[in-house]
């Protein structure tokens, strides 16, 4: 079988795989967080990115290659993730402790994972009105990745393309599939793929919050790494 | 351990420690380091905090400040401790991104005002204060290291008590803190 | 669920019959549906999703990709000042400011009456010929106070476009020195028949032979591509002509499309005989619109000519027709994969690679993109063959290469120089003196000291799409930088993180700097922005974003130093400045309602 060396460690590859779904599969882990095994790669988050024969790649996005040298968990990877998840942190409002999906949240859990201690740069804390116009779900764009992973469920599963971006640059946004612009004016259901989806804490379901005591979320016992490897094998 | 040579006699660092626009909740997780605070005044002594009643922070060590900065005296303060601490650490959520007191930063700050003391139910006449005793608010709540330089960041709100007992016992022993197992969170 | 929409007004449903209710004509049918009130209303986005059959989200996430869409009203003058660099050193400022006065409008709004709204745009491409505008769609040049305030009142008395002086839309040339190319005299179809006469193989071989390589600045090249979009596996495929000349300082392809449309059009038939492909489409950016109809009228030409339709030049099977596809203000399209999609009607984010065009472009047809520079090119080679071309230029870079130069020189415009040529040489010859620097390859290209003067024109030393702007010794670097930062934050199509956030906080920087905040700390992250850029961005946007500011920390560092106030550490923003709406509500100004806004002065 082909292979490449993922940080000197022989990675088994079939033609077409990506550098991440080969490394997960072997037992590697790669970080993402728009990636999604159910869905074509996306390449925007950027947090999977790898030097791979020298190159800035994302290995979500990139066919694995016989006998190329991947860099991934190296301090130079490590430090740009940390960037990135940085720049995520900043541009949008990032309140941990009110936020409902703490604890269950991959952009918190890979800043625990890449120890992220603080946003660095300056908070760009933009106005983004949340949407509580649907009986069963809230939508709180304050905490938008623009993943994209709610468009895709909801057009390519759930079949009712809910979501769309809109605007360019640091102006995009996520809008929903209505003229009034809230979800309650959509035939968007609790119960679509979409409604599930997403990693941050934008599409929430209304009820009873915080039901999980902290100490039993995802990612209070185990870390983002431990818990997508384990993903992996079932 | 003797000192080495040459280097200054061993003596008890100074810390400061205040709380800007924060509920001294990161302050009351300091407390719960329990048992170890006794280990702890063997290294260190307070300087300005809430622990001692000292007003003014003097020439320090490691500072440690909770919240954001949401007025002016919290500029003053925060200034001043810069000053003084050869080291400055942003501790917990709201010092590190602003926290709770930012989630106003996306109304301006008339309509803040003007709703918490005009119009809100049951307020009639309802005046802003303007008792030049008080400090005015900033437009915006920042986090510190928008403010001044910052040297470290203990996030979490508040950090755990063992959270924050590594990353002192880490700063004292002249290691880089690092939070790890389990220790970082920021909720 | 919505209730379904009214039936669109009988100007809209034309449009959308125009097209044939093709939803990857979405983009084409929004700019045509906005030029019925001037602005896209929200209804009108539903009709056109209901006729589409497509998700209204998603007609909306195109509208609001393109500057040149609105989703609220503009004037019914609509100003438009062109803002690049050279732009700038010409006043556009001031002329902006002077139009708003007389007109009494505040830029970014509209007037009360609706009369007007006044705004900045991405350069327009007419750097040798500033300060520019664009009213309504169509282009304006050498504005100066006199023109400003002739325009002013032709808006106050509300005079239609075409009632204006018709000197206004003159757009001239420059060509002030010509090689290979502008020197070219060609009987519309002769390439062609040349071509076609040593048939496809024999072209190809002929396009091999020339080392012709992309005129975009990529360099790649182009017989390649060709040959690899022919061997592709696939019908129906496709060439497209990228005329999104959205570089910055760049302006060669307004005036091939303007002067040689038939050499851009001929190569685009000549690549559809290499490569077997069947339609065609010149994708010209919005900004370049005006040249629309005279583009329309030559293609209509060529088809009456048999040059382009069914059976060319009487070969039987070799099909090919050429479509105009407009952009609408996104540099980002520029960006070939961007491109794809734009033309096929959504937003312009660049795809991810592979596949490349050649196997999977428009519509996942393999698809040949290729400069407007490049196709005219091809001309050269069908008539005097790839050997006689590759003998030009240098060893890596055959041929000539066109430049369009402004900035600081006496005779602006268009240069036709074989590749090898000196930038001393250029500089001489467009009457440049005092030179500080220049930039070669527009926003995303490089920056030169006077120091590397004696550097080359050339794939192998500077390459360059074509944009050379000039800056003499009056010229302050670091603004000329930060102009450039600006540029790219507004064109970040705002897909990856990196560039999205990456280029909005490089903006930020860099008007800490400028607005009197600047600290040596913010020259460290500078570069630590600048690499993170380089290394992670999805695009040759974002990577290429840090480029100016690379360029001039190196060369001109001292511009960036002497704007710092402290060699520590300094707030972003004014802190005495963040109490005055606090002051105004509580009617204070006793000294504690004040800050020191640097903590020096304090002490």
């Amino acid at each position: 079988m082909k292979q490449f060396l993922l940080d000197g460690q022989p990675v088994p590859f079939e033609d077409g795989q990506s550098i991440l779904e080969a490394a997960r599969q072997a037992g590697h882990y790669i970080p993402s967080l728009c990636w999604h095994k159910d869905f074509p790669a996306h390449g925007s988050c950027k947090l999977c990115i790898v030097k791979a024969a020298g190159r800035h790649v994302s290995a979500c996005a990139t066919p694995a290659k016989e006998g190329w040298e991947v860099e991934s968990a190296t301090p130079e990877m490590n430090g740009e993730r940390r960037a990135l998840l940085q720049m995520l942190f900043v541009e949008g409002n990032h309140f941990c402790p009110s936020c409902e999906k703490s604890g269950n949240c991959e952009l918190q859990a890979l800043g625990y994972e890449y120890e992220m201690l603080t946003s660095r740069f300056r908070h760009f804390y933009p106005d983004r009105p949340v949407d509580a116009s649907h009986p069963d779900v809230l939508l709180d764009f304050n905490r938008c990745i623009f993943c994209e992973l709610c468009v895709r469920a909801s057009r390519d599963v759930d079949g009712k393309a809910v979501f769309a971006l809109t605007g360019r640059g640091i102006n995009k946004h996520l809008v929903v599939n209505a003229e009034s612009g809230r979800l309650g004016d959509t035939d968007f259901s609790k119960d679509d793929l979409a409604a599930r989806i997403c990693p941050v804490g934008v599409i929430l379901r209304k009820g009873p919050g915080f039901a999980v005591p902290i100490g039993e979320r995802t990612y209070d016992g185990q870390s983002i790494r431990e818990q997508k490897l384990k993903e992996e094998e079932s | 351990m003797s000192p080495a040579p040459g280097s200054p006699p061993a003596r008890k660092l100074r810390v400061p420690t205040t709380s800007l626009a924060g509920c001294f909740g990161c302050h009351m997780s300091f407390l719960d380091i329990d048992e170890h605070l006794f280990e702890l005044v063997e290294l260190i002594e307070f300087d300005r905090s809430p622990l001692t009643d000292i007003k003014e922070v003097g020439p320090c060590d490691i500072g440690l400040i909770e919240g954001g900065v949401c007025n002016a005296e919290n500029v003053h303060v925060l200034r001043a401790f810069r000053r003084q601490c050869k080291t400055l650490i942003a501790l917990g959520a709201c010092a590190v991104n602003g926290g709770l007191p930012a989630q106003r930063n996306h109304l301006s700050l008339s309509e803040c005002l003007r709703e918490v003391y005009q119009f809100r139910p049951g307020i009639e006449n309802g005046q802003i204060p303007n008792d030049p005793e008080l400090p005015l608010p900033l437009d915006k709540v920042r986090p510190i290291h928008e403010v001044v330089r910052i040297d470290y960041f203990l996030p979490g709100c508040p950090p755990s008590g063992p959270a924050i007992w590594k990353f002192l016992t880490d700063l004292i022993a002249g290691r880089t803190p690092r939070l790890s197992d389990g220790l970082l969170h920021y909720d | 669920m919505s209730a379904l929409p009214p039936n669109p007004a009988a100007p809209l449903q034309a449009i959308l019959r125009r097209h044939g209710h093709d939803p990857s004509a979405l983009l084409q049918i929004l700019i045509e549906a906005q030029d019925i009130d001037g602005w896209l209303p929200a209804p009108a986005l539903t009709q056109i999703a209901a006729a589409l059959g497509l998700p209204r989200a998603r007609v909306e996430g195109v509208a609001g990709f393109y500057s040149f869409l609105y989703d609220r009203p503009v004037g019914r003058y609509r100003v438009l000042f062109s803002d690049n660099i050279t732009d700038r050193m010409l006043g556009n400022r001031a002329l902006l400011d002077a139009l708003c006065r007389k007109l009494w409008v505040e830029p970014d709004k509209v007037s009360e009456d609706g009369l007007v709204s006044i705004a900045t745009t991405s350069c327009t491409g007419l750097c040798d010929q500033g300060p520019a505008m664009l009213i309504n769609g169509r282009a304006i040049g050498q504005l100066n106070h006199r023109r400003i305030n002739e325009i002013a009142e032709l808006i106050r008395q509300q005079r239609p476009l075409d009632q204006w002086p018709a000197e206004y839309f003159h757009i001239d040339d420059n060509i002030r020195r010509r090689d290979a190319l502008l020197q070219l005299d060609m009987l519309p179809g002769a390439a062609l028949a040349a071509a076609v006469a040593r048939g496809r193989e024999g072209w190809l071989a002929e396009m091999q032979a020339s080392n012709l390589r992309g005129r975009g600045g990529a360099g790649f090249a182009t017989a390649v591509k060709w040959a690899s979009a022919r061997n592709a596996a696939g019908t129906r495929k496709v060439v497209v002509c990228n005329a999104d000349e959205g570089e910055p300082g760049t302006f060669k392809d307004r005036v091939l499309l303007n002067t040689c449309a038939d050499l851009v059009f001929e190569g685009m038939t000549l690549a559809a005989w290499a490569a077997g492909a069947d339609s065609g489409f010149l994708y010209l950016r919005g900004e370049y619109r005006y040249l629309r109809p005279q583009l329309e009228a030559v293609l209509a030409r060529r088809r009456t000519a048999g040059l382009l339709g069914k059976g060319i030049l009487g070969e039987a099977g070799f099909d090919f027709d050429i479509t105009i596809h407009l952009g609408a203000g996104a540099y980002v399209c520029g960006e070939e994969t961007a491109l794809l999609e734009s033309l096929e009607g959504k937003r312009g984010t660049p795809r991810i690679r592979p596949p490349f065009p050649v196997t999977h472009g428009y519509l996942g047809r393999p698809t040949v993109v290729n400069n407007v520079e490049t196709l005219a090119k091809t001309c050269l080679i069908a008539l005097e063959g790839g050997a006689a071309f590759a003998a030009t230029g240098t060893a890596q870079s055959a041929g000539t290469k066109l430049l369009s130069i402004s900035g600081d020189c006496a005779a602006p415009g268009i240069y036709e120089y074989p590749f090898g040529v000196s930038i001393a040489r250029i500089l001489e010859d467009c009457g440049a003196s005092d030179t500080q620097a220049v930039q070669v390859g527009g926003a995303a290209g490089i920056c030169l000291a006077a120091y590397e003067f004696q550097r080359r024109i050339a794939y192998e030393d500077v390459p360059t799409a074509g944009a050379f702007m000039i800056f003499d010794g009056s010229r302050d670097l670091f603004e000329v930088a930060r102009a450039f930062v600006h540029f790219f934050a507004h064109e970040s199509c705002g897909f990856c993180t990196p560039c999205r956030v990456g280029t909005a906080l490089l903006r930020g920087f860099m008007d800490k700097l400028n607005d009197g905040h600047g600290a040596k700390a913010d020259l460290a992250d500078i570069d630590w922005l600048d690499r993170l850029l380089k290394n992670a961005s999805h695009c040759g946007l974002g990577s290429a974003a840090p480029n100016p500011v690379i360029d001039t920390l190196q060369k001109f560092r001292p511009a960036y130093e002497r704007r710092l106030v402290s060699l520590d550490f300094e707030p972003a923003f004014d802190l005495d400045a963040a109490l005055a709406e606090a002051r105004q509500l509580t009617a204070r100004d006793d000294p504690g309602a004040h800050l020191q806004t640097h903590e020096e002065d304090g002490r």
